[in-house]
């Protein structure tokens, strides 16, 4: 048994979880691979989106799986950072919108 | 500058030592082999089929040190091809069925009888006539500053390696200073007429990925390469070719100083295309050596896998005999066979 909850050859492996569900695994294997075709997106743009939903998601697989797939398509490293900051920037405002919650919690408890 | 593998005494410079790595490991239980996956799908063994391409390599040595050159070419390789053997294979361009020659190299503007090959060569009127050129080889030396010239008057068709538009991805693969001389060296091109709308002067792109991954879909490179070079330096070029860098020599070394070896190979298996095998370039190219040897493709002969055939050498050249051979093929094979294919012209697929 792996010590480790993370195996990095673990990710080639993920084509396997058809095997003990078939047609969900085959349904989603299709559905993944029409969404990632090129469409009113380019497969290129839709490869910044899942790089920077990788990183929110925090997915070691989907990390290594899209940094590879970025460099493939000629993404350049700034390009790739730039879309994780898009990713952060949604992570840390989505944390400090609920602020407003707090701040108007306390405003209906104090005095 | 870097060295060769050879001038470094790596132990990769032995060709026996990159076959046993491609034989063994995860060949041995984990992936096919390439000879088992091609009988999967009745494509074993493979066989030429119609000759169309000489590919002729004018030597080794070469001004640059890419990091990823499967043939260990730098300026400390001497290999250079001789006009006995120049002439040899002068006598089979005027006879082949073959529409096209390719010279290559190291930068094959380096043998110091390049220019006379050339002429003789198109006098035999090869329908199309490449030269592949490194581009920074025009920009080296005084000397070379009129190989455009030189190109456009024997009508040569040159194809260039740019691994990217970008300065840094470019200067980390092929060493500091290429990515301005390339530059250069394709306005030097565009000005004498190659490359541009209207003329029959073609100026193609090769384009490698620097790193352990595989090349992306080519249209979409081409359009990329296109656009960046158009607005950042006015240059423009006909087709970019997407070439998989194959595991072997200096990028087998990479591969595995870097410990991607594993994890390439399994991306190349993965990527296997049954439909790429019936047109990679094996199948209608030989391949000739600095020293008149024959190889089923370049790679071939950078593993010294001479041609299963009677016929082993450019002094006994014989069409017929040599298209009546089984190709050899080894796991580095899966570097033409991944995704949508990889030949010396791009894609296959």
């Amino acid at each position: 048994m792996s010590k480790t909850y993370y195996d990095p050859a673990d990710l080639r492996k993920f084509g396997k979880i058809t095997e003990w569900s078939e047609e969900l695994g085959n349904k989603f294997f299709d559905y993944y691979g029409k969404v990632f075709e090129e469409g009113a997106l380019t497969a290129r743009e839709k490869s910044l989106i899942a790089l920077a939903v990788a990183h929110t998601e925090q997915c070691p697989y989907c990390i290594d799986a899209y940094t590879k797939d970025g460099l493939q398509r000629g993404i350049t490293k700034d390009q790739m950072m730039e879309a994780i900051h898009v990713g952060a920037a949604i992570k840390s405002g989505a944390t400090l919108v609920h602020g407003v919650q707090m701040m108007n919690k306390v405003d209906k408890l104090e005095m | 500058m870097k060295k060769s593998l050879q001038a470094r005494n790596n132990d990769l410079a032995n060709t026996q030592r990159q076959l046993e790595i491609l034989s063994n490991g995860i060949f041995k239980d984990e992936l096919p082999t390439f000879a088992n996956k091609i009988k999967e799908t009745n494509q074993f063994p493979l066989r030429p089929k119609k000759l169309e391409i000489l590919q002729i390599n004018l030597g080794y040595m070469c001004n640059q040190v890419c990091a990823h050159c499967h043939v260990d070419a730098g300026p400390d390789r001497k290999e250079i091809m001789t006009t006995e053997t120049m002439n040899q294979c002068l006598d089979v361009i005027r006879k082949t069925d073959a529409h096209t020659l390719d010279l290559t190299g190291g930068a094959p503007e380096m043998n110091p009888n390049f220019r006379w090959f050339v002429e003789e060569a198109s006098k035999a009127g090869i329908k199309d006539f490449i030269v592949r050129s490194n581009l920074t080889i025009i920009r080296a030396n005084k000397k070379y500053h009129d190989l455009p010239e030189f190109f456009k008057k024997h009508n040569v068709h040159v194809v260039s390696s740019m691994p990217h538009w970008t300065r840094g991805k470019t200067d980390k693969q092929r060493g500091d200073g290429v990515f301005d001389k390339s530059i250069k060296a394709l306005q030097m091109l565009n000005d004498v007429g190659y490359g541009m709308e209207g003329s029959d002067l073609k100026l193609d792109l090769v384009y490698n990925p620097s790193g352990a991954f595989l090349p992306g879909d080519q249209m979409a490179l081409e359009n990329d390469f296109k656009k960046a070079l158009k607005n950042d330096f006015n240059i423009n070029f006909n087709s970019l070719f997407a070439i998989t860098n194959l595991p072997i020599s200096r990028f087998l070394d990479y591969l595995i100083a870097s410990e991607n070896y594993e994890d390439y190979m399994y991306a190349l298996v993965e990527a296997y295309n049954p439909t790429a095998v019936e047109n990679v370039m094996c199948t209608n190219t030989i391949s000739i050596s600095w020293d008149g040897w024959l190889f089923d493709c370049d790679f071939n002969q950078m593993l010294n896998l001479k041609v299963n055939s009677k016929i082993k050498h450019i002094s006994e050249y014989n069409e017929a005999l040599l298209q009546n051979r089984n190709i050899i093929i080894n796991q580095h094979c899966y570097g033409c066979t991944a995704g949508a294919g990889s030949s010396c012209q791009g894609v296959v697929a």
